[in-house]
C-alpha cells in the first residue's frame, strides 16, 4: 500500500537536518534524540533485553547458591541483595518496558496513526526509565544493592535496618522511573483516544490496541499510590518522617497496603498487553477472526477493575479479620472468571481453524499451555486458609513465575516473533525459534514445577540456604538443572536476534498474511508510518482488502 | 563451599528426614485446610485436563494440512456460548467461596481469655531479628510469667481433652512470620500489631518451621521447633523453667567472667544480676537442644564455638564477637553448661 523505500531500522527518522554526522556518532545521535516512536520503541526493547540477562544471572547465582543443602557459595547478605535486585529489575526494568516498548512500536502503526501524541514525553518516558534502573543499580558502587525484597517491607527499609545508601537508590530509581511510566501511560490513553484513522471507531480497535489502553489505565492508577509510598520511604530515611518507623508511632502494616494497591495491579499491567499479543497471533495463524471480540472486551475491562480490589489477597497472613480476608479472597476468585473467558474464546479462535505453527503460534501456544497452570495456582493462593499455608513459601514463588514466564514471557516471544519482520524487514529464523522455544518449555518446567513441591513441603522463600534433614534438596537442585536448561533457549534467542538482523529472509510488508494496519506498510516502516492515512472500516481492515467479496464490516 | 557447616552436624543426629509437608497434618486446622488443598487441587485438576485437552485436540484437528488452502468459516461469536461459560466459572467460583468460608472459620478462631482449668497454655511470642523470644503467662488458668527461647514446648492432646496452645504474635523490630506447617498456616509477627493463633495436636514429638517473612541478612536461619510433651512431662519442664538459673560455686569464676563482660546488657539469666532482654533468655540454656534458633545442636563444642565468633555460624547475626582469652571463655562455657 505504501510506496516508501523500505529504510533500514538504524537509518530512518533523523530528526536532525542540520549537522552532518557519520558511523558510529551518527547513530547514537540519532537514537539518543529520536522521538520516533518506534526507534523508542526499541529502546525499551533493547533495555528490557539488557536487564533481562542481568536479571538472569542473578538468578542462576542463586540457584547455584541453593543447589546443595548449607552451600557457602554467596555470604548471606549477598544472595539477599540479588534477590531483591533480581525481583526490581524483572518487574521494572524487564516486565514492564519490554510490554511498553512493544505497545510504543504497535499502537501508533496498528490505529494507522504517524506516531504517538505526546513524541518528546514518549522520548522523556524512556530515558528517565533507563535512568531508574541505572540508578537502581548504581547502589552496587555504594557497597552493595539493597537487601530489602523486591516488596521491600516496611519497617526493614528505614534507617535503622538498613543503614546504608542502597535502598535510598532503589526507592529513588523506582520513583522516577515510575514517572516514566505514568509519561508512557498518559501517551497511550492519548494517543489511543484521539489519533485513530478514519473509520476506526472504538469499537473497531485491534485487540492489542484495546489492551494497551487499559494496561495504560491500570497504570494511572496503580502507579501513583506507590509514587506516593516510596517518596515516604525517602522522608523517613533522608528527613526523619516516621511514616513506617513503628518505634515513632508509623506502621509496617500501612506499607504492606500502599505497596500492594500497587503491586496486584502491576501482575494486570504484565499480563493484560500479554493478551492482547495473543489475541493478535492466535486468530491470524490459526486463519480465523477473534472469537467474541466484544466479550474478550468486556473481560479486560472487568479484571482491570476488579483486579483494583484484591490487593490485600497478598495480605492474607498479617492478621485481617476474617471478613476482610473473605472479601478479598472472593473478589480474588471473580477475576478468574473474565480470565476464564478470554481463554474460552481464544480456544473457540483456534477451532476449526488451519493453524500454521509458525514461531509465534508456537510460543502462544507455549503460553496457552502454561499460563492455565498459574491461574489454577493463582486460585489455590486466593483460597485463604491454603494461602496460610502456601504464603511466603516456594510455592508463591513458582506460581509467579509460572505467570510472568509461562504467561508474560512466552506471550511476548510469540509477539516478537509475530512483529520482528515488521521492525526490522527480516524474519526470524524458525529452526533456531523452535530450539529457543523447547528448551525453554523444558527448561522452564522443571525449574518452577519443583518449586511448587518444596513450597508445600514447608521451604519459605528468601531463605538463603536450608539444612539437609528437611529433604528439599532433591526439589532444589531440580530447579537449579531447569534454569541451567533455560539458560541457552536466551541466549539463542538473543543470537536470533542479531543474526537475523543482518542476514534473515527479508520479509516483506505481510509476511503471515495478517489483517491489521501495520502491516499495509513497508517493513520496517518508514518514519511517518503510512504514506497517506488508511480509511478503516473493521477490525479487519486487511481481511477487508484481500476479501472484498466477504468484508468483515458485514458481520460485526 | 568445603567447610563443614555445623548444621550438618544437625541433621546427621536426628537420623531421618523431617516432615515438614502440608500435607502431613497434626493438627485440627492443619487438617481442615489440607482437605480445602485437595479439594481445590481436584477442581484444579479438573479445569486443568478439560482446557489441555481442548488445547490439544485444537492443535492436532486444525493443523494446518498442505491440501486445504481456503481461509476456514470465520466465526465472529456466539452469545448463547459465551454465556455459557461465564456461568459455568462463576457457579465453580460461588461453590469453591462456600468452602472457603467454611475452613476459614475452622482455621482462624478468636482467642479467648484464659480461665482456671481451661487446659490452654498461653503464649506470647515475640518476633527478634533472628530469633524467637517465648514469654509464657498462663497454664491451666495458672500464671507462669517466665521467659524462654527459640524452642516451643506445648503440652499433647488426648481425645476428649483438647490442650489448646494460644499465641499472642508480636514483633520487637521488622515483620516476621510464624510457620509450623504441620501444626497450622502461617501468622506473620507485625511491629506494631498483635496477632493470634492457634496449635493444637494429639501428636507428641517434635515438630519444626521457621520464619516466613523475609527478616533480614539470617531471615534463613530463623527456625522454629515446636516440642510437644505428654502433660506430665510439659508440667515437669515447666516446674524447671520456672525456676530461677541454678547456682554452682564450681564455676564461680565463669559466672564472675559473664556478669563482668557485656553479655549481661543483652541476656537475662534469672536470678542475677545479668538482666538483658535484647537477645535470648539464658537462664536454663541447657534444657534447649539448639543453640541460635535452631541452627545449631546445643553442644559444648558448639557453645564455644558460638561464643568465641557468633559471625561464623551465623554471619550478621546480632551478637557480636568478644575476643575473649582461652581461659575466660572457657569459663564462661562451663557457667553456660550448668544452667540446666
Ligand atoms: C549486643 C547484644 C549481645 C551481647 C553483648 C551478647 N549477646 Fe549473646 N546473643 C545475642 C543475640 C541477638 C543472640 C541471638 C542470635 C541469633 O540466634 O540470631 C544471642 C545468642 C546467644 C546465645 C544462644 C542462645 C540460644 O538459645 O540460641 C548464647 C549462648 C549467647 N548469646 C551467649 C552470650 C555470651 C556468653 C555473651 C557474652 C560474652 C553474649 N551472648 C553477649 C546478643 C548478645
Ligand atoms: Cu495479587
Ligand atoms: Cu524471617
Amino acid at each position: 500500500m505504501s510506496l516508501a523505500p523500505p529504510a533500514h531500522p538504524f537509518e530512518n527518522a533523523t530528526h536532525d537536518g542540520s549537522g552532518r554526522r557519520f558511523g558510529l556518532t551518527a547513530m547514537l545521535h540519532t537514537w539518543t534524540t529520536s522521538v520516533d516512536h518506534k526507534q523508542i520503541g526499541i529502546l525499551y526493547i533493547l533495555m528490557s533485553l539488557v536487564f533481562l540477562v542481568i536479571g538472569g544471572i542473578e538468578a542462576l547465582l542463586m540457584r547455584w547458591q541453593l543447589f546443595f543443602p548449607r552451600a557457602e557459595v554467596l555470604a548471606p547478605n549477598t544472595f539477599n541483595q540479588l534477590f531483591t535486585m533480581h525481583g526490581t529489575t524483572m518487574i521494572f526494568f524487564v516486565g514492564m518496558p519490554i510490554l511498553i516498548g512493544l505497545g510504543n512500536y504497535l499502537v501508533p502503526l496498528m490505529i494507522g496513526a504517524r506516531d504517538m501524541a505526546f513524541p518528546r514525553l514518549n522520548a522523556f518516558g524512556f530515558w528517565i526509565t533507563l535512568f531508574g534502573g541505572l540508578l537502581v543499580y548504581f547502589s552496587f558502587a555504594t557497597g552493595g544493592a539493597p537487601a530489602i525484597g523486591w516488596f521491600a517491607y516496611a519497617p526493614l527499609t528505614e534507617q535503622t535496618f538498613a543503614r546504608g545508601p542502597a535502598t535510598d537508590f532503589w526507592a529513588l530509581g523506582l520513583l522516577i522511573s515510575g514517572i516514566g511510566t505514568i509519561a508512557a501511560a498518559v501517551n497511550f490513553v492519548a494517543t489511543i483516544l484521539a489519533m485513530r484513522a478514519p473509520g476506526m471507531t472504538m469499537r473497531k480497535l485491534p485487540f492489542f490496541v484495546w489492551t494497551m489502553l487499559w494496561t495504560a489505565v491500570q497504570m494511572l492508577f496503580a502507579l501513583p499510590p506507590l509514587t506516593a509510598a516510596l517518596v515516604m520511604i525517602l522522608f523517613d530515611r533522608q528527613l526523619g518522617a516516621h511514616f513506617f518507623d513503628v518505634q515513632n508511632g508509623g506502621s509496617a502494616y500501612l506499607w504492606q497496603h500502599l505497596f500492594w494497591f500497587f503491586g496486584h495491579p502491576e501482575v494486570y499491567i504484565l499480563i493484560l498487553p500479554v493478551f492482547g499479543m495473543i489475541s493478535e497471533v492466535i486468530p491470524v495463524f490459526s486463519r480465523k477472526v477473534l472469537f467474541g471480540y466484544e466479550f474478550m472486551a468486556a473481560a479486560t475491562v472487568a479484571i482491570v477493575f476488579i483486579s483494583m480490589g484484591v490487593w490485600a489477597h497478598h495480605m492474607f497472613c498479617v492478621g485481617m479479620s476474617r471478613t476482610l480476608d473473605l472479601v478479598f479472597a472472593a473478589a480474588s476468585l471473580l477475576v478468574s472468571i473474565p480470565t476464564g473467558i478470554k481463554f474460552f474464546n481464544w480456544l473457540a479462535t483456534m477451532f476449526g481453524g488451519r493453524i500454521r505453527f509458525a514461531s509465534p503460534m508456537l510460543f502462544a501456544c507455549g503460553f496457552l499451555s502454561m499460563f492455565v497452570i498459574g491461574g489454577l495456582t493463582g486460585i489455590m493462593l486466593a483460597s485463604v486458609p491454603l494461602d496460610f499455608q502456601l504464603s511466603d513459601s516456594y510455592f508463591v514463588v513458582g506460581h509467579f513465575h509460572w505467570v510472568l514466564i509461562g504467561g508474560t514471557l512466552f506471550g511476548t516471544f510469540a509477539g516478537i516473533y509475530y512483529w520482528y519482520p515488521k521492525m526490522t524487514g527480516r524474519m526470524l529464523s524458525e529452526r533456531l525459534a523452535r530450539w529457543q522455544f523447547w528448551l525453554l518449555y523444558i527448561g522452564f518446567i522443571l525449574t518452577f514445577g519443583p518449586m511448587h513441591v518444596s513450597g508445600m513441603l514447608g521451604m519459605p522463600r528468601r531463605i538463603y540456604t536450608y539444612d539437609p534433614d528437611r529433604g528439599w534438596a532433591l526439589w532444589n537442585q531440580l530447579t537449579t538443572l531447569g534454569a541451567l536448561i533455560q539458560t541457552p533457549s536466551y541466549a539463542i534467542f538473543v543470537y536470533n536476534l542479531v543474526a537475523s538482523w543482518r542476514n534473515g529472509t527479508p520479509a516483506g510488508d505481510d509476511p503471515w498474511d495478517a489483517w491489521t494496519l501495520e502491516w499495509t506498510t513497508t517493513s520496517p516502516p518508514p518514519s511517518y508510518n503510512f504514506e497517506e492515512l488508511p480509511v478503516v472500516h473493521s477490525r479487519r481492515p486487511l481481511w477487508d482488502a484481500k476479501h472484498p467479496e466477504d468484508p468483515d464490516w458485514q458481520y460485526e | 563451599m568445603e567447610a563443614i557447616h555445623p548444621g550438618t552436624l544437625l541433621a546427621a543426629s536426628e537420623t531421618a528426614t523431617q516432615n515438614l509437608s502440608i500435607f502431613a497434618p497434626a493438627s485440627p486446622a492443619a487438617q481442615s485446610i489440607q482437605d480445602l488443598a485437595i479439594l481445590t487441587g481436584a477442581i484444579f485438576a479438573l479445569i486443568l485436563v478439560l482446557v489441555e485437552g481442548i488445547l490439544l485436540y485444537n492443535i492436532w484437528r486444525f493443523r494446518a494440512r498442505a491440501e486445504v488452502t481456503a481461509e476456514p468459516a470465520q466465526v465472529y461469536g456466539s452469545q448463547p456460548v459465551e454465556i455459557a461459560w461465564t456461568t459455568a466459572p462463576t457457579l465453580i467460583v460461588f461453590f469453591l467461596i462456600l468452602a472457603i468460608t467454611r475452613t476459614l472459620w475452622q482455621a482462624k478462631a478468636a482467642q479467648p481469655a484464659p480461665q482456671l482449668d481451661d487446659h490452654a497454655l498461653f503464649v506470647k511470642v515475640i518476633g527478634h531479628q533472628w530469633w524467637w523470644e517465648y514469654r509464657y503467662e498462663t497454664y491451666d488458668g495458672r500464671p507462669l510469667n517466665f521467659t524462654t527461647a527459640n524452642e516451643l514446648h506445648m503440652p499433647v492432646s488426648e481425645t476428649g481433652q483438647p490442650r489448646r496452645v494460644h499465641l499472642t504474635l508480636e514483633s520487637a523490630d521488622v515483620c516476621h512470620s510464624f510457620w509450623v506447617p504441620r501444626l497450622n498456616g502461617k501468622m506473620d509477627l507485625l511491629p506494631g500489631r498483635t496477632n493470634y493463633l492457634m496449635l493444637e495436636t494429639e501428636l507428641p514429638g517434635l515438630f519444626l518451621g521457621q520464619c516466613a517473612e523475609y527478616c533480614g541478612d539470617q531471615h534463613a536461619n530463623m527456625l522454629l521447633r515446636v516440642i510437644v510433651e505428654p502433660p506430665a512431662e510439659f508440667e515437669r519442664w515447666l516446674a524447671n523453667e520456672s525456676a530461677p538459673a541454678a547456682e554452682n560455686v564450681a564455676v564461680q569464676t565463669g559466672r564472675e567472667a559473664f556478669m563482668a563482660e557485656s553479655c549481661v546488657n543483652c541476656h537475662r539469666i534469672r536470678g542475677t544480676p545479668a538482666e538483658g532482654t535484647f537477645g535470648p533468655d539464658l537462664t536454663h540454656l541447657m534444657s534447649r537442644q539448639t543453640l541460635a534458633s535452631g541452627e545449631i545442636p546445643n553442644s559444648p563444642e558448639n557453645l564455644t564455638d558460638w561464643i568465641h565468633n557468633p559471625q561464623t555460624t551465623k554471619p550478621g547475626c546480632l551478637m557480636p564477637a568478644f575476643d575473649l582469652s582461652e581461659t575466660r571463655l572457657e569459663a564462661i562455657v562451663n557457667y553456660l553448661l550448668t544452667l540446666r
